[in-house]
């Protein structure tokens, strides 16, 4: 570990293989979430096998857990070694000349994305791990979809819900394609990535959002 | 044209500097950006003023040597060339030109908008170089075939002239694209590939030691860097760094 924070491209390289397993994540939580709008028992079903599946409670769910807690312990020490790398600061610098914005407050985006986190594991994980393990509750294949409508009621955590998914695909717009190029992959594929990285930076977290203002308006209306 | 300008200075290296306001006028548009500092030097030195030392050799875009951040930029507005090459045609009357040396903790300044670039040359002396006898047995380098695109690629990486408009662009004062394209010269030619992997290894160690920042891909240098180098070096060096790493 110590070896790997002194190389500036193993840093790099941590932060990319990171990232790009979170992505990953994010394709397969999203494919789960939506059959919530599809089928209510398709998503109980998957919801269940989640929860109770001891490879992916014990195994997949550490490994996760891990993932994110490198990615954002590394984006930190990153953004802190390239403030002191510059010294005295500049009177005038203009970023915006020629860099976008995104690629210049990957700190800022990740930095939401990592509170909206912290609401998303009180909403949902520390609810399941009480439920489970703490008031010893027996198991119940049919309770998920209910759980989650309830959760989007309130209209605040909804909106919140909503301004973390734009800030995820800001972060996702420079992230996504950028970890290839750290990862050495800067070739003829590159403007096909860098379009994929698009389509998916915008469609996942929209996706999401989609999924979030469903079940808070779906309720309301019938 | 009338210009207002905004200088920093700074006695030396361990003094605070600040900014300092000047104004000219008469300034033609055909004049080079240097050539309206030397006016300007040549005012303060009448008017027994210490003059404003910068950093210049060439002046016809080559050396490299003419470190200025020129309104929140490398080397000023326009891209692809050096400060020197700059004219004040780029400028309007009335406007307000701030210059300042580049800033990185790897460049200390030496005085004014002078900086101390040594960082570059010991990148340089870790590996950026190949072992060739010389004593009178050379062999000529046309002897060896070369692919005509490695040679064009590696030519392109070796127009680096090593003046730090990468850092001083980079958010992060990331030195990737220099050290890069010194990579990537000679990785891209049979001559180079008999060192290529102790070469990027002491490299990268010799850049990390300097203080240079971590790349986060912002492509600030690629706009700025007055060659041209490309990206494609950097991730090129990455690729030689983690095969590197892995033989060990
Ligand atoms: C689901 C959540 C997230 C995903 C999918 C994700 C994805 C990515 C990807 C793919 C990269 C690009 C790596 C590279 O350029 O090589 C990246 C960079 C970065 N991430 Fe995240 N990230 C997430 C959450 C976070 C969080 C919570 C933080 C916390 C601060 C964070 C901070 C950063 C920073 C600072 C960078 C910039 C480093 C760089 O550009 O090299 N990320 N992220
Ligand atoms: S890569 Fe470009 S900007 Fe950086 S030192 Fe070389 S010539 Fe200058
Ligand atoms: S003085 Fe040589 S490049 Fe500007």
């Amino acid at each position: 570990m110590t070896k790997l924070i002194q190389s500036s491209i193993a840093r790099k390289v941590v932060m990319a293989l990171s990232g790009i397993f979170l992505v990953l994540f994010l394709a397969l939580h999203f494919t789960i979430n939506f059959t919530s709008v599809i089928s209510p028992d398709t998503f109980n079903e998957f919801s269940h096998f989640m929860g109770y599946n001891p490879v992916v409670q014990f195994l997949m769910q550490p490994i996760l857990i891990a993932g994110v807690v490198i990615h954002f312990v590394m984006g930190i020490i990153l953004e802190i070694q390239n403030n002191r790398a510059r010294g005295v600061k500049y009177v005038q610098f203009k970023g915006s000349a020629n860099a976008p914005w995104v690629s210049r407050n990957m700190i800022y985006s990740g930095a939401v994305v990592l509170a909206f986190l912290g609401l998303h594991f009180y909403d949902f994980w520390l609810h399941e791990m009480a439920f489970k393990y703490v008031e010893v509750n027996p198991e119940d294949p049919t309770r998920y979809y209910a759980e989650t409508v309830e959760k989007f009621a309130p209209i605040w955590r909804t909106v919140l819900y909503v301004i973390s998914f734009g800030l995820l695909s800001l972060h996702l717009w420079h992230g996504f394609a950028s970890s290839f190029q750290t990862m050495g992959l800067n070739n003829k594929y590159t403007p096909a990535i860098v379009n994929f990285t698009k389509i998916y930076a915008v469609a996942i977290p929209l996706g999401f959002a989609f999924i979030a203002l469903y079940h808070h308006f779906n309720p309301i209306i019938h | 044209m009338k210009i207002y300008l905004k200088i920093w200075r700074q006695k030396d290296a361990a003094s605070k500097g600040k900014m300092v306001d000047y104004t000219m006028e008469g300034i033609e548009g055909d004049m080079s950006f240097l050539e309206m500092l030397d006016i300007l030097n040549e005012e303060l030195i009448t008017k027994g003023e210490e003059p404003i030392e910068f950093d210049h050799d060439c002046r016809e875009g080559i050396c490299g040597t003419c470190s200025l951040q020129i309104n929140g930029r490398p080397h000023g507005p326009d891209t692809m060339i050096t400060a020197c090459q700059l004219h004040m045609r780029s400028f309007n009357d009335g406007d307000t030109i701030t210059i300042e040396p580049f800033r990185a903790k790897a460049f200390p300044v030496i005085k004014d908008l002078i900086i101390d670039r040594t960082a570059f040359d010991r990148i340089q002396q870790a590996g950026g170089f190949i072992s060739v006898n010389t004593s009178g047995h050379t062999i000529d380098a046309n002897s060896i075939p070369i692919e005509k695109e490695k040679a064009d690629d590696s030519f392109y990486a070796a127009a680096c002239i090593g003046c730090g408009a990468c850092v001083a662009a980079c958010k992060n004062a990331s030195a990737m694209l220099f050290t890069s394209a010194k990579v990537s010269q000679f990785a891209l030619l049979p001559q180079g590939r008999v060192e290529a992997t102790d070469r990027v290894l002491n490299m990268v160690r010799q850049m990390d030691i300097e203080g240079f920042g971590n790349c986060t891909n912002t492509g600030a240098c690629e706009v700025e860097c007055p060659k041209g180098i490309s990206l494609e070096n950097i991730a090129r060096m990455n690729r030689e760094y983690l095969s590197a790493s892995l033989k060990g």
